[in-house]
């Protein structure tokens, strides 16, 4: 059975300082969700997932595993499945010792252990590593052993503080699916800790951005990648080009004017329809050259990269941009040329002036529904 | 999750309480002894007495000297050793360093003893050069300290250092050798200065354990007068003892310590920062010229160093009557070690040993274990107390250990129990230290999936931490256990016939001058303490010892 993880005001103050770096933070981890919390480093992502380990104390809120209060649980008694940056392999001990660790403190029978250890390692694909010591292991085997040793002992729930960040690329690649697919395999309540966009948007279910201690918006990859809460999320997830532009109702129609370009934009929110100043946040595939515009840029440099062409410009204003393009036949813009350009009007956001909500319809952020 | 009183509370304070029993109630009366007359009253006479008459304060002066120059020289013959040794696949390698590690565990007086009846009044050399109508300078006297405290201590400086070279990374060497630094520049600007920190800890200990010794200016020292010896005197000497005297130089002492280490601390500030090698040395081959007078250096050092160790093996096995080895060899040393205590001393030895070497490594184990993961105003309280001991020299421990359990109502004097206690506080803050050490390297994510996995914090300790920490403390327990076994200075003051250990016999043959039989307990030491050493090495299959 899965559970749900509910936490409610979370307040946490390190002991030398006065503020407190998570103050009232408000979560839903819904049974069975692989759920990411993401973020540059410092945001409190992984002071968050200490706190529901049990690592660090909770100095206010309450934090529930479906109707059982956690706050004051030993760690020892939360029935969490832990995988660590460094993996924390006990290095004293075999794979199998390691894997079997957890369940000979739960005092099962032996049978019971030498079998639920051998599912594991077989699950996780390492069943010939069982005798070697940790030393003798690859990054990416000692972290099949840490995911095996944490599934074990069926957690209620599996907590993950940035698994891969030790691994080469292409590996991180392979077992980011991995992990997912085991996950739903198992299917438990998972929270997984990363400050890389683009495993968190290809390993989970809903992704909480967090800044500063603050949750800025929950939501599903697509959600959180097409329709950001904000224009931080707009840029830490993905890339972003960052535009001022005016908000103007003309004849009744959004009409939004942004260097020279003006186009009418029909899903802006009701309460938001007024003659405003907002920030523009276009994705540079949604950046458009070509056609007869009267928004110009010039070229500072053009990046083949095979599938796509990347191309550096700026603005008449100075502003600098970028613009990326499945590439063509025809050979690579020259440096210096000035290009029109136009925007995918459908897929641009459009931000208040300071940047802190999105004034168009379809953002879904589950953290202000609750 | 407030942290509650647990048992790591009370193992708290436990240590506060046998820390306050242990170090901080003989401190106090060390101190009040240094300021009181014989009738009991309060006065600075033992100061001014000390300071006013220049027989008294010279000796600070000359042990200050004497150690600066000990320790100056020590680093000169360790560093190029050191680097040679680090940097270049020298044939033998295996054999210099088991050597050199030999010749630091060797018990502080036989050097001196050995460097005496080679090249004293009537040494072996002395006499032999004397016929061919050579007259050497005498070895009694400060030349003599200098000569055999270097010998003996150089080997830290090699050990330390071996351990600063091997972090250095390859590639800063090849980044400076790439921006046009090579050769003698390239040592002094990038490898030494990478090491500073490093030399000024293996300084620090040259230093301290110089500073502290009693065995050879006691031997050798003659009309060269140390502070140790002098508080020697004014506490057990034969004409005239001073017990509130002895308490006032020893408190002297430890001020000059304590500055020096202080200094030392303040100096190493200025060398904050940490390398961690991904490419280690790619060792060179020597060859031509340089490479001759490389190994003539290593291996003439490493003979004159162990000559002392062999010489008195030698010499166990000549025939000799009292002060005088005649030709040809017999057991007869050995015979008669039997008839004095042999058994005795060496039973107490390794009981002794042994015993202190456990409470150690518990101590070390548990304070690590607070300080590191349990840091709280207390447990450093605790830490502090326990380095204590590591400015205090050995004379001085022994004194105030006698202070405060020469009587009732712990009258422990003369008891094994008192040697123990005197032995893990000398040894106490080195373990301590590499306990820490080795704890912080472990990551705290280990414990904390051991807590996840389900395991209580107390079985945690002692199934993942403990084990974990294990590498760390033993090879530090290997060196304490020898130290223990050569412990000569605070012994001295503390032994009597019951408690009386291999050190202490072989001094006592020394000072009643039956010399045959001091060769013969020194050589057993000897081999006492070599076989620890292979032993350890063997069974750790290590390369490398920590101090």
């Amino acid at each position: 059975m899965s559970v749900e993880i509910r936490i409610r005001g979370a307040i946490k103050r390190y002991a030398d300082s006065a503020d407190p770096v998570i103050n009232g933070l408000d979560l839903t981890v819904k049974p069975g969700e692989f759920f990411t919390l993401l973020g540059p480093s410092g945001c409190g992502k992984t002071t968050l997932l200490r706190m529901i380990a049990g690592f660090n104390t909770i100095e206010g809120g309450d934090f529930y595993f479906n109707d059982q209060r956690i706050n004051d649980l030993d760690p020892s008694k939360r029935n969490i499945g832990m995988v660590f940056q460094n993996y924390a392999i006990f290095p004293n001990m075999t794979v199998r010792k390691n894997v079997a660790f957890g369940l000979k403190n739960r005092k099962l029978p032996k049978e019971e252990i030498a079998s639920r250890c051998d599912e594991f390692l077989k699950l996780m694909q390492i069943e010939q590593l069982a005798d070697r010591m940790p030393e003798k292991l690859s990054g990416g085997q000692q972290q099949r052993v840490a995911l095996a040793r944490a599934l074990c002992i069926r957690p209620d729930v599996l907590l993950m503080d940035e698994p891969l960040s030790n691994l080469d690329a292409k590996l991180r690649v392979e077992m980011r699916s991995i992990i997912k697919e085991i996950q739903h395999k198992v299917g438990i309540t998972c929270i997984y800790v990363t400050h890389d966009q683009e495993e968190a948007m290809a390993i989970s279910d809903r992704i909480a951005v967090m800044k500063g201690g603050v949750i800025q918006h929950i939501g599903t990859p697509k959600n959180i990648y097409q329709r950001p809460s904000n224009s931080f999320v707009a840029s830490f997830i993905g890339r972003s080009n960052m535009l001022r532009g005016k908000l103007k109702m003309t004849g009744g129609e959004p009409h939004l004017l942004v260097e020279g370009l003006d186009v009418v934009v029909g899903h802006v929110k009701k309460e938001m329809r007024k003659d405003q100043d907002v920030l523009v946040s276009v994705r540079p595939e949604d950046l458009l050259m070509g056609g007869e515009t009267a928004m110009k840029g010039i070229i500072d440099d053009g990046v083949f990269l095979g599938l796509d062409t990347h191309y550096f410009m700026h603005l008449p204003d100075g502003q600098e941009v970028i613009s990326i393009g499945v590439s063509s036949i025809e050979n690579t813009i020259p440096k210096g040329e000035q290009v029109s350009l136009s925007v995918n009007v459908s897929k641009i956001n459009i931000f208040t002036s300071d940047g802190s909500a999105n004034i168009l319809e379809g953002v879904r952020n589950d953290n202000v529904t609750e | 999750m407030r942290r509650r009183f647990d048992m790591w509370s009370g193992v708290t304070v436990l240590f506060l309480a046998l820390f306050a029993l242990i170090l901080v109630y003989p401190m106090f009366l060390l101190l009040k002894e240094s300021v009181v007359n014989p009738q009991g009253q309060f006065t600075w006479e033992n100061f001014v007495k000390f300071f006013s008459q220049p027989y008294y304060s010279r000796t600070i002066g000359n042990s200050f000297k004497v150690t600066v120059a000990i320790t100056f020289v020590t680093l000169l013959l360790g560093i190029p050793l050191s680097y040679f040794y680090s940097f270049y696949q020298l044939k033998g390698a295996k054999l210099v360093f088991v050597i050199s590690i030999l010749c630091s565990m060797s018990a502080p007086f036989i050097g001196a003893y050995s460097w005496i009846l080679l090249l004293g009044r009537s040494g072996v050399i002395t006499v032999l050069l004397r016929k061919a109508g050579i007259e050497l300078p005498s070895i009694y006297g400060f030349n003599g300290i200098l000569l055999v405290q270097t010998l003996k201590l150089f080997p830290l400086v090699f050990i330390y250092m071996n351990g600063a070279f091997r972090n250095i990374d390859n590639t800063l060497i090849e980044a400076s050798a790439n921006l046009g630094c090579t050769g003698v520049k390239r040592f002094f600007k990038v490898i030494l200065a990478l090491c500073m920190p490093t030399v000024l800890a293996a300084a620090l200990i040259v230093f301290m354990r110089a500073f502290a010794d009693f065995g050879t200016p006691l031997l050798i020292g003659e009309g060269y007068r140390t502070f140790p010896v002098e508080i020697y005197n004014q506490y057990l000497g034969e004409n005239g003892t001073d017990h509130n005297f002895a308490a006032a130089i020893s408190v002297i002492a430890i001020v000059i310590t304590a500055l020096v280490f202080f200094l030392q601390k303040w100096a190493t500030g200025h060398f904050r920062f940490s390398i961690n090698a991904l490419h280690p040395i790619q060792k060179r081959k020597p060859h031509g010229l340089a490479g001759v007078l490389m190994y003539l250096y290593t291996y003439l050092l490493l003979a004159m160093a162990f000559l002392p160790q062999v010489y008195i093996i030698y010499l166990s096995f000549r025939n000799c009557d009292q002060a005088v080895f005649k030709p040809g060899f017999s057991m007869g040393n050995y015979q008669n070690a039997m008839r004095h205590l042999l058994g005795r001393s060496v039973r107490n030895t390794i009981f002794i040993g042994a015993g202190a070497l456990a409470v150690i490594i518990i101590f070390a184990v548990l304070i690590a274990y607070l300080v590191v993961r349990r840091s709280s105003v207390l447990n450093h309280t605790i830490d502090t107390l326990s380095m204590l001991p590591y400015i205090m020299p050995g004379s001085v421990i022994g004194i105030a250990l006698v202070l405060a359990f020469g009587h009732k109502p712990f009258a422990l004097t003369g008891t094994v129990l008192i040697m123990i206690i005197s032995f893990v506080i000398r040894r106490m803050p080195y373990t301590i230290r590499s306990a820490n050490a080795t704890l912080m390297q472990i990551p705290m994510s280990i414990e904390e999936a051991s807590i996840s996995l389900g395991t209580s914090k107390l079985k945690t300790f002692v199934s993942i931490t403990v084990p974990m920490m294990s590498s760390g403390i033993l090879s530090g327990a290997i060196l304490s256990w020898v130290s223990i076994v050569t412990e000569l200075s605070s012994s001295i003051i503390l032994y009597n016939n019951r408690n009386i250990t291999l050190t202490m016999s072989a001094y006592v043959a020394i000072s009643r001058g039956n010399y045959g039989l001091a060769c013969a307990f020194s050589a057993i030491l000897t081999a006492l303490t070599m076989v620890s050493l292979l032993v350890y090495l063997k069974a750790s299959k290590s390369e490398d010892i920590a101090l």
